[in-house]
């Protein structure tokens, strides 16, 4: 099926060639940091996490948001999401990808990311994020290949890829609940040391990513001749309200937890991010870009009218992606390092070389989602006049 | 020390066993140097759990200090990259509100209030850093000592974030440049790994104490915490000490006599 992804329109090679060359650029800078050191980017011993693993803990989250598709499809038999089910689980090929991608270049010492294996450590959460996110890949991979080409024989998927649906749902829950684990078993980092981090993780992710999977939808009508489906759109809509209405309710949880009961150390993270500390003020304007677009797109979403145009709709995804970006992309894992363990503040920002890796790998994931998509939507072309199969 | 080697052996062999590839070969090379560097001999000082109490009250002026810095940075090859981004650290100074922050109170004796506390790892007995490390490469020996294994560590700086201390640093860059006057006898890390101080293992397998304390008159006391006559158990019996934020649980090894006065 692969050569399907080898025609295309002047667009799409237009497209995939400025992905490509922004890999290029990536690699580059990667190879200039494994020369020089993890020194290239904008991380010191106080913030010694960044950019890198930020993003990392964002896309675990786009990743683990396909069974919100696969729920409602498979366990609920909601046949709407017939079509699209396959754009969820490609998104999150891609999106684990990165994730691993991202967690590669943020080692110190690369060519030595076998000792996780080779020393196995139960004890470490890190082990087990590098398990489950593994296995997520090789369960999406499993499921969406084999059903993308049971329909293109115009089949029923086979039997035996139904256990892997089914185990891909609580496993997309594992995924980011074992990563909000990471941050959230740390003594000492009060920021991150929440009970509702993991639920807070999910809340975000199904927002951030059915509302990228709206976007998707949209673009994928526009350039071809594949409709994703207008009900199915609006389903997802009503996913994405839902989500990013829990996720402020958490994230207002926080903020109570900690101001109410005014201890300093609950407080410092939150007042560092939203109004600066000690003088210190990086992050206010973009936690307060985050939280304003937040409202605006809740209020939209909330409307139904409004919901139901797709194009304020699409305005709304965009402000929720942007939105819990940079909550969860950002934030959320500086604001753990700020201030330090001695209540000093080091700032952080993602230096040139850092952000050129960052954008590299997420052409990275464009790339393979384009690829993956096109396949996807040349099947999907051909047996759009097929009858209703599932 | 036992617990090195035996490790070590454990290693070797699996590496061979899963037949990796030659990084592990010279893994295995490299630490077979370092092994040798720091095998116990009869005159090796042992203990059940080490500890180190420290009152920074005998320490005087600003060279003392730097003295007993300079102690340990140098013969363990401690970087001086001269820049806080980068910065490599194994013992340094701190005020008293930085030093214990959450527990430093809004009035106190002005000796203490301007005084510098020495800051290094805890040695914890309960090591969170331990805990999360996801290769082994940082593990606590059955002396507490918490020590690090540098050819084995990946980088990922999860013990970075999981010290509630700030004991532990980063090479951002290659530190060899660095290293004004460089030790033969301690092995210099490479870039991409984390390091901190290791209560002088190698020194402890000689019978030496810690560099830190021989340099410091008296000031840094260490011992055997479960050995009611040892000198630190002394010093605690007689003063009324602070260790850094108890309330998280790792069970630090370094004690810091709070005295107030000047005869405390
Ligand atoms: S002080 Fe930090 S680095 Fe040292 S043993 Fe305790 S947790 Fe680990
Ligand atoms: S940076 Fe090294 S020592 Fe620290 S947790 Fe990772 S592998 Fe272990």
């Amino acid at each position: 099926m692969l050569d399907k992804a080898l025609t295309g329109s002047k667009g799409y090679w237009i497209w995939i060639f400025s992905l490509l060359a922004v890999i290029g650029v990536g690699v580059l800078s990667y190879l200039h940091q494994f020369d020089y050191g993890l020194g290239v980017t904008g991380m010191s011993r106080d913030v010694s996490w960044g950019f890198y693993i930020s993003q990392f803990t964002f896309l675990v989250g786009v990743a683990a948001s396909a069974v919100m598709l696969i729920i409602p499809y498979y366990l609920h038999d909601y046949k709407k999401f017939g079509k699209i089910v396959i754009l969820g689980e490609f998104l999150a090929i891609a999106a684990v990808t990165m994730c691993i991608l991202f967690i590669f270049v943020d080692l110190g010492q690369p060519m030595r990311v076998m000792n996780v294996i080779l020393h196995p450590t139960p004890n470490s959460i890190l082990f087990w994020d590098a398990t489950v996110l593994n296995g997520y890949l090789f369960i999406n991979l499993i499921v969406g290949w084999t059903t993308l080409t049971a329909d293109r024989k115009g089949v029923p998927p086979p039997n035996w890829v139904k256990p892997f649906i089914y185990l891909s749902i609580p496993w997309a829950v594992s995924i980011h609940t074992v990563t909000a684990f990471l941050y959230a078993g740390l003594p000492g980092r009060h920021f991150w040391l929440t009970a509702v981090m993991a639920a807070r993780f999910l809340a975000s992710a199904f927002a951030s990513g059915p509302s990228l999977l709206i976007l998707l939808c949209l673009i994928v009508r526009k350039v071809s001749k594949f409709d994703p489906g207008k009900e199915a759109i609006q389903t997802l809509g009503k996913i994405v309200t839902y989500a990013m209405f829990a996720n402020v309710f958490l994230l207002g949880l926080e903020f109570f937890t900690a101001f109410y009961s005014q201890i300093p150390g609950h407080m410092h993270s939150f007042v560092y991010l939203y109004a600066g500390l000690d003088g210190y003020s990086k992050l206010v304007p973009l936690m307060w870009i985050s939280s304003i677009l937040a409202i605006i797109s809740l209020v939209m979403l909330v409307n139904p009218n409004i919901r139901r145009k797709e194009n304020l709709l699409a305005t709304a995804c965009v402000m929720i992606f942007i939105s819990l970006w940079i909550d969860k992309g950002f934030g959320l894992v500086v604001g753990g390092f700020v201030p330090n363990m001695f209540e000093r503040v080091t700032e952080y920002w993602p230096s040139l070389p850092e952000t050129l890796i960052t954008l590299g790998v997420w052409s990275i994931g464009f790339l393979i989602l384009t690829v993956l998509y096109k396949i996807a939507i040349a099947v999907r072309e051909r047996t759009a006049s097929w009858p209703e199969l599932h | 020390m036992s617990i090195n080697r035996r490790n070590f052996l454990k290693f070797a062999g699996a590496s061979t066993l899963i037949g990796v590839t030659g990084t592990a070969v010279i893994e295995k090379i490299l630490l077979t140097d370092a092994e040798a560097a720091v095998s116990p001999g009869s005159e090796a000082l042992t203990a059940k759990r080490w500890a180190m109490v420290i009152d920074v009250s005998k320490i005087k002026t600003e060279d003392d200090y730097k003295k007993i810095i300079h102690a340990c940075h140098s013969i363990h090859n401690v970087p001086d990259i001269g820049n806080k981004k980068d910065e490599v650290k194994w013992i340094w100074e701190e005020d008293y509100e930085h030093s214990f922050p959450g527990v430093s109170d809004e009035f106190v004796p002005e000796s203490i209030e301007h005084k510098s506390f020495l800051l290094l790892c805890n040695h914890c007995a309960k090591p969170a850093c331990v805990r999360v490390c996801p290769t082994k490469a940082t593990f606590k020996r059955p002396d507490g000592i918490v020590a690090m294994d540098y050819h084995r560590c990946i980088g990922c700086r999860f013990c970075m974030a999981a010290c509630p201390y700030g004991a532990r640093s980063f090479n951002w860059r290659d530190p060899r440049p660095f290293i004004k006057e460089e030790t033969k006898e301690f092995p210099t890390r490479m870039k991409g790994v984390v390091e901190k101080c290791t209560f002088c293992s190698e020194r402890l397998a000689r019978g030496l104490k810690p560099a830190c304390v021989e340099a410091s008159n008296g000031a840094l006391v260490f011992g055997d915490l479960e050995d009611p006559n040892s000198e630190v158990r002394k010093a605690l019996s007689a003063h009324y000490t602070l260790r850094r934020k108890p309330e998280v649980g790792t069970a630090p090894s370094v004690y810091y006599v709070i005295g107030g006065n000047e005869h405390a």
